[in-house]
C-alpha cells in the first residue's frame, strides 16, 4: 500500500458523500418535474430558475425542524435507523467502478459486498419502523421484511446467474468482459443463457422493490400508513431517509448498468468511460421514476405472490439453464 | 400451463402499454395556467358583480338613475342616486351602491335596464379580510378607471393592500 493511498480513499469517501448528496438532492428535483411532466403539470418553478433552488429550499426547511423522539420510542435504535439506513448505500457505492480507474476499491468480491451490506437496508428500516412506537409503522415494518426477503432471492438468484457467465465477482473485471459493441452486453449474451433479456427485468423489477419504490412501495404507502416506517421522523432524520433512498436507487441503477449494460463500455466500443456510465445510469433512474409515475400501488398479496409464483420459479430456471447451456457448451 | 403463459404475457402487455402512454403524455404540452403570471380570459357569459358601462361617445355613465334596477334587485342591493345638472337633457348618476353581500348574482337588475347601462363585470379577484369592502360604490369604481378603461387597476391595487 502507497503513501498515497489513505489520500486516495478519503478523496473516493468525500466525492462519494458529494455524489449522493447531490443526486438524492437533485433526483428529487428530476421525480418532481417528472412526475409534473408526466402529469401534463409545470412542476415546481417558482424557487429559482425551473424550481433548480427547490431541492436547497427543502434542505433548509428540513434541517431547521426539529428532531423529535417520540415518548416511548427506543431513543438507541430510532436515532440509529437513518444511519443506518445511510451506510450501506454509501459502502456500496465504494466498489462501483464509475470508469476503469474511478472506483474507490478494486476488490475481488464487490458483487458480494454490495450484496451483503444491501441487506443491511431492510434491517435498517425494520428497526425504524419499530422502534418508533406507532402501529403504522409496526405494519410497515412487517411489510418491509416480507417485501424485501421475497425480492431479494430473485436477485440473487438473477445475480448466481450473472456470475455463473462472468466468472468474477471483481465488479471491473465484469465491464471489461463486456469492452466491444453493444451486443457485447450482458444483457444480450444469449450463448450462456437464451433468456438473458427476461433476467435483466428481473432484476429491474427486483430492484424497485428492494430499494421500495412505487408501485411496490409498501414500507410508505402514504394512502394507508401516513409514511409507513418513516411516519415519527421529522426533520432530517427523515430528510436522510429519503437521501438513502435515492442513494439506493443510484445504486441500484449502477449495479444494473455494470451487470448489464457494458458499465463504462461505449456501445460502439470506443471512447468508453465514466461519462457512458453515467448516460446509462441516469436512463435507468429515469426509468425507475417512469414506472412510478405509471403503475398504482399494487396490494400486498399480489406483491409477494408476483415474486414467489413468477419470478423466483423463473429466475430458479434460468440459473438452471444458464448451468447446463454452460456445462454442455464447455 | 399455457393459460398461466399467456395470464403472464398479456400482463406485461398491459405494463408496457401503461408505459407508452406516460411517456407519450410526458411529450405533450403541459396544459397547467401558471396561475399569477398568466391568467385565463373569462368567457362572454361569466357573471362577476355587476358594474356600470361607459358610454363611449361621451366618456360618462350611461345610467340616468332612473331606479329600475333598484326596483328590480329582489334582495335590496342597488341604491342608485343621481341628479339633474343644469343644461344637461337627462339625469346623470352620482352614486350606485351595491351591496355584493347580499347579491345572489340573479342578473334581474341588468335585465331590467332598458339602456344597458349595466352588465355583468370579469371582476374574480374578490378576496378581503372586511365585509364592508364588498358594499361598492361602482359609480365611485367608474369613475377611477377613468383614463384607460378596459382593466380596473386602482380597484384591483387596493385590494391587494
Amino acid at each position: 500500500m502507497s503513501i498515497i493511498e489513505p489520500f486516495r480513499l478519503l478523496l473516493f469517501l468525500v466525492g462519494i458523500m458529494a455524489f449522493v448528496g447531490l443526486n438524492a438532492a437533485y433526483l428529487v428535483w428530476v421525480e418532481r418535474k417528472g412526475a409534473a411532466r408526466f402529469q401534463r403539470r409545470p412542476g415546481p418553478t417558482e424557487v429559482g430558475y425551473g424550481g433548480l433552488l427547490q431541492p436547497i429550499a427543502d434542505g433548509i426547511k428540513l434541517l431547521s425542524k426539529q428532531l423529535h423522539v417520540p415518548p416511548g420510542a427506543d431513543g438507541v435504535l430510532f436515532r440509529a435507523a437513518p444511519l443506518l439506513v445511510m451506510i450501506p448505500a454509501m459502502i456500496g457505492l465504494a466498489v462501483v467502478p464509475f470508469s476503469e480507474s474511478l472506483v474507490a476499491r478494486d476488490t475481488n468480491v464487490g458483487l458480494l459486498m454490495i450484496f451483503a451490506f444491501g441487506s443491511i437496508n431492510v434491517m435498517a428500516i425494520m428497526l425504524s419502523g419499530w422502534s418508533s412506537r406507532n402501529k403504522y409503522a409496526i405494519i410497515s415494518a412487517a411489510r418491509i421484511v416480507s417485501q424485501d426477503v421475497a425480492y431479494e432471492i430473485p436477485m440473487l438468484l438473477v445475480v448466481v446467474t450473472m456470475l455463473m457467465a462472468t466468472g468474477t465477482m471483481n465488479l471491473n473485471e465484469i465491464v471489461q468482459q463486456q469492452a466491444g459493441w453493444f451486443w457485447r452486453w450482458n444483457i444480450f449474451r444469449l450463448d450462456v443463457n437464451p433468456l438473458m433479456p427476461l433476467t435483466f427485468i428481473i432484476f429491474f423489477v427486483c430492484m424497485l422493490a428492494e430499494t421500495n419504490r412505487a408501485p411496490f412501495d409498501m414500507a410508505e404507502a402514504e394512502s394507508e400508513l401516513v409514511a409507513g416506517a418513516f411516519t415519527e421522523y421529522a426533520g432530517m432524520g427523515f430528510g436522510v431517509f429519503f437521501i438513502a433512498e435515492y442513494a439506493n436507487i443510484i445504486l441500484g441503477c449502477a449495479f444494473a448498468t455494470i451487470l448489464f449494460l457494458g458499465g463504462w463500455q461505449s456501445p460502439f466500443g470506443v471512447w468508453s468511460g465514466v461519462f457512458w456510465f453515467l448516460l446509462k445510469m441516469y436512463v435507468l433512474v429515469f426509468t425507475v421514476i417512469w414506472v412510478r409515475w405509471t403503475f398504482p400501488r399494487t396490494q400486498f398479496y399480489n406483491l409477494l405472490n408476483l415474486s414467489w409464483k413468477l419470478l423466483i420459479p423463473i429466475s430458479l430456471s434460468t440459473l438452471i439453464l444458464t448451468a447446463v447451456v454452460m456445462k454442455v457448451l464447455k | 400451463m399455457k393459460a398461466l403463459l399467456k395470464e403472464i404475457g398479456s400482463g406485461f402487455h398491459s405494463l408496457v402499454t401503461g408505459m407508452r402512454i406516460t411517456l407519450g403524455q410526458f411529450f405533450k404540452p403541459q396544459v397547467t395556467v401558471h396561475y399569477p403570471h398568466e391568467t385565463l380570459k373569462m368567457p362572454v357569459r361569466f357573471r362577476g358583480h355587476i358594474e356600470l358601462v361607459r358610454d363611449p361617445q361621451t366618456g360618462k355613465a350611461i345610467c340616468f338613475a332612473c331606479k329600475a334596477c333598484e326596483k328590480a334587485c329582489p334582495s335590496d342591493c342597488i341604491i342608485v342616486e343621481g341628479v339633474k345638472r343644469e343644461g344637461e337633457r337627462r339625469k346623470s348618476v352620482t352614486e350606485f351602491k351595491l351591496d355584493f353581500t347580499k347579491c345572489s348574482l340573479c342578473g334581474s337588475c341588468v335585465e331590467a335596464c332598458k339602456s344597458e347601462a349595466i352588465r355583468f363585470s370579469k371582476d374574480y379577484n374578490l378576496a378581503s379580510v372586511s365585509k364592508e369592502e364588498f358594499i361598492m360604490d361602482l359609480f365611485k369604481r367608474l369613475e377611477s378607471e377613468q383614463p384607460k378603461p378596459p382593466q380596473a387597476q386602482p380597484e384591483q391595487s387596493k385590494e391587494a393592500a
